[in-house]
């Protein structure tokens, strides 16, 4: 009885209590403010534009080091510092300390935070134990340590707060992804596609850290949060058992569709967005079917979870193309008319630009020119096949088969474009997408599953893309209303950092050998250049102190990129005697974590 | 008893297409033995066999493969090493057989403030645990220098007894 009176009163406290919703006002502002830098992806939209324009066109080529800080942390250095007013928050990878900065005291260490984590997670994190950083809301910080382990802490003290455990690294559960406040909740996905892991996204109070909803990638309805009715796929409802129906058996258990990559949110329609990652395991005999719904975009509500429209880029993968990359939120004029547009780069070398309310699929055009593996997306909405790409026989590792080592498949399994964000200027229309030009052969195999263990079944090997410049990289400026490459900036290394543009006409990114980049956002000329101490798979962020503006930017050599490319690779094209013939990434840049401070001279 | 049995499989013709006949007739260098397409170096151990022509033996390749399953993703391409874990064509130059198979049974732990290197107990592992004298027989080619970087362009056809040893070890019938 008593029970039942206070049930009925939980149910009635979010009509009567507004206090969420002003804590969320509160961050909005906090972000729409171009002096802070308050969630890794600048804004909601995933934008990574800032209105700051001291540092412009002109004067870029001025630019100087203002200050450095080591994180005391060897490992691949992903994500980028937070500033919200004289306080600076940088995070590291494994073990995931937070460092507070005085700004005002020449950044000082205000606290630190350094969690107690098993060190077993760390060869279960595959490649590198990055961590793509911390998220601000209403007085705290948000962590999501490698052992899954979400943490808030008093942004002031330091002080935990909370903490909630979302994942089991036994079973091959970690994280390397930073966390989205939206409104009073958190939202937090997971890693573990090699290891058979279904993923999911979390959502957790803010305040408590209870947990308020999980939707599942894969699995009956009801786990997926879909309403057969009302959850729709390019306009159509999904319909019941839309997910076990394109799996064999209880495959699915151990399906994939890792979320650890990044999210946005769109206030006015209160969605939000982000992408699945590959099936389990890598080699596609095993999984018949389309394997639904790996490498989906999703668009949620945030309150509790239910799916509004989802669409699958890569029915059953044959080539690890995960689908996490960011989905960025823009409001542009296509064929005369306004369009709210999501643009996502995939891993699969597609430029993909969607209807953000209905789910339609606007354009489909390769974001490099050597991508081979389709011929591109059926884009005839009255075809059986509308959305579906048209794959190659002779790039399908599905049809080869297993035990056959097909050969000559661009991109490469770390994808066109891999987690490192791309950036939008509002004032030239364009994104700025840091690119992999690198191409692989692909030989699947029979594999069978333990708990906890690599759950991988192929080979690859992977070389930069053929008949090109011979760099593995390129920054691109892209017009996502036509699906077109405006100018391409080759790079000897694959562009493993997040750019950023900015008011002051220009954009930055990092290379791996260590550079920051700035170059003029309409031209792609270059105009600034600087050696950091260690290479570059961290994202540009931009703030202010005291009325100026600084860059500011992680080094440290890793991730992926730091594993696949340290020793060069080789292209087994070329015949033999020909192999060793491409740049070795350890002879540019070795480990080492450092947060760079770039101003303008006094 | 190895001899033997290579002598009678020359007879039977059944590894005269696979590493090559020449292998069958001449003595094996540096004390190697051959049984049933699988290679032994002079103390017994399992090793790898490549024909003056550069026709690798089904168990090296098979080990190049499940090295870029199991083992590149952190000891990076072709045993190399990365900014992640060590370089193993070095690391096969201190550890032996026993010594390899005990850090991929048991793991091992390298901690201190700056780094941590931990490899994992692949011991219950079956993509890792039936292939592990395969990865050591194409580990140990490159780190003595005999194989180069990329796929082996030659190989050996597959012996009937690794399908049947293969089928075995991961419990298919």
């Amino acid at each position: 009885m008593r029970r039942s009176a206070w049930s009925s009163m939980v149910a009635a406290l979010p009509l009567m209590v507004t206090a969420p919703a002003l804590a969320n006002d509160d961050l909005m502002k906090l972000i729409d403010d171009p002096n802070q830098w308050v969630i890794q992806t600048g804004d909601y939209a995933n934008t990574r534009y800032s209105k700051l324009d001291q540092i412009n066109k002109s004067n870029v080529k001025d630019l100087q080091v203002a200050w450095t800080f080591s994180t005391g942390v060897l490992r691949g250095h992903e994500g980028a510092p937070l500033v919200i007013g004289n306080m600076m928050y940088v995070h590291t990878p494994f073990p995931n300390i937070v460092y507070a900065l005085d700004l005002d005291k020449e950044a000082q260490i205000v606290w630190k935070y350094e969690p107690k984590q098993d060190p077993d997670v760390i060869p279960v994190m595959c490649c590198d134990t990055v961590n793509r950083g911390l998220a601000y809301a209403d007085g705290q910080i948000f962590l999501h340590q490698a052992d899954t382990t979400v943490v808030a802490l008093d942004a002031k003290t330091g002080k935990v707060n909370w903490t909630a455990v979302n994942g089991d690294p036994k079973k091959g559960e970690t994280n390397t992804a930073t966390v989205l406040p939206v409104k009073d909740k958190i939202i937090v996905g997971i890693s573990g596609g090699e290891f058979g892991v279904r993923c999911h996204v979390t959502a957790y109070d803010q305040a408590t850290g209870k947990q308020v909803w999980r939707a599942y990638s894969m699995g009956p309805d009801s786990d997926l949060l879909f309403d057969p009715e009302k959850t729709t796929a390019l306009g159509k409802p999904v319909g019941k058992d839309s997910s076990l129906k394109t799996w064999e058996g209880d495959q699915w258990q151990i399906g994939g569709g890792c979320t650890w990559g990044w999210y946005s949110y769109d206030p006015q329609l209160d969605l939000m967005y982000y992408g699945s990652g590959n099936p389990s395991t890598w080699n596609p005999a095993q999984r018949p079917g389309d394997n639904k719904w790996s490498m989906t975009i999703f668009a949620r509500d945030p309150d509790d979870g239910m799916a509004k429209w989802v669409y699958q880029m890569t029915p059953h993968d044959e080539w690890d193309y995960d689908g996490i990359n960011e989905m960025i939120l823009v409001d542009q004029e296509m064929d005369g008319k306004p369009r709210k547009m999501l643009v996502h780069f995939d891993r699969n070398g597609l430029g993909y630009t969607m209807d953000r309310e209905s789910g339609d699929l606007l354009v489909a055009e390769k974001f490099d020119p050597v991508v081979n593996w389709t011929t591109g997306v059926d884009m005839d909405r009255n075809s059986p096949t509308f959305g579906r790409p048209a794959v190659v026989a002779k790039y399908s590792t599905e049809q080869n088969g297993e035990d056959v080592n097909s050969t000559g498949i661009c991109p490469a399994a770390l994808g066109t474009k891999d987690q490192q964000p791309a950036a939008f200027s509002p004032k030239t229309g364009l994104f700025y997408v840091p690119t992999n030009h690198v191409c692989m052969d692909y030989e699947p195999f029979r594999v069978s599953y333990t708990a906890g263990q690599p759950y991988v079944g192929a080979t690859l090997s992977m070389f930069p893309a053929p008949g090109s410049h011979g760099g593995m990289g390129n920054f691109i400026a892209w017009d996502a209303t036509k699906g077109k490459i405006v100018w391409s900036l080759p790079e000897q290394f694959s562009v493993w950092s997040g750019a950023l543009a900015t008011a002051g006409d220009i954009v930055f990114y990092g290379t791996l050998e260590g550079y920051l980049k700035a170059v003029d956002s309409e031209t792609g000329k270059e105009l600034y250049k600087f050696k950091t101490p260690s290479g570059i798979i961290g994202n540009v962020m931009t703030y202010t102190h005291g009325g100026k503006q600084y860059v500011g930017i992680l080094s440290g050599i890793g991730g992926w990129a730091g594993i696949g490319l340290a020793a060069g690779l080789t292209d087994p094209q070329a015949g033999l005697g020909a192999v060793g013939g491409y740049a070795a990434l350890s002879n540019y840049t070795a480990l080492g974590g450092q947060l760079t401070v770039f101003g303008l001279p006094n | 008893m190895r001899r033997i049995v290579l002598g009678g499989l020359a007879m039977a013709g059944v590894l005269l297409n696979l590493a090559g006949a020449t292998a069958q007739d001449q003595a094996l260098p540096d004390g190697k033995t051959v049984e049933n397409g699988k290679y032994f170096d002079a103390e017994g151990n399992p090793t790898y066999y490549i024909t003056p022509d550069g026709v690798v033996d089904w168990y090296t390749y098979s080990g190049f493969r499940r090295y870029h399953s199991e083992c590149h993703v952190c000891h990076g391409p072709e045993g190399l090493g990365s900014s992640y874990a060590p370089a193993l064509v070095d690391s096969l130059k201190r550890l032996d057989y026993s010594q390899f198979l005990e850090v991929v049974v048991n793991g091992r732990k390298n901690i201190s403030s700056s780094q941590e290197s931990v490899m994992p107990a692949f011991g219950d592992n079956l993509n890792v645990m039936c292939y592990a004298d395969d990865i050591y027989d194409y580990l140990k080619a490159r780190s003595d220098g005999a194989l180069d970087r990329g796929r082996p362009a030659k190989r050996a056809d597959k012996p009937p007894q690794a399908t049947e040893d293969e089928n075995t070890c991961l419990g298919r019938s």
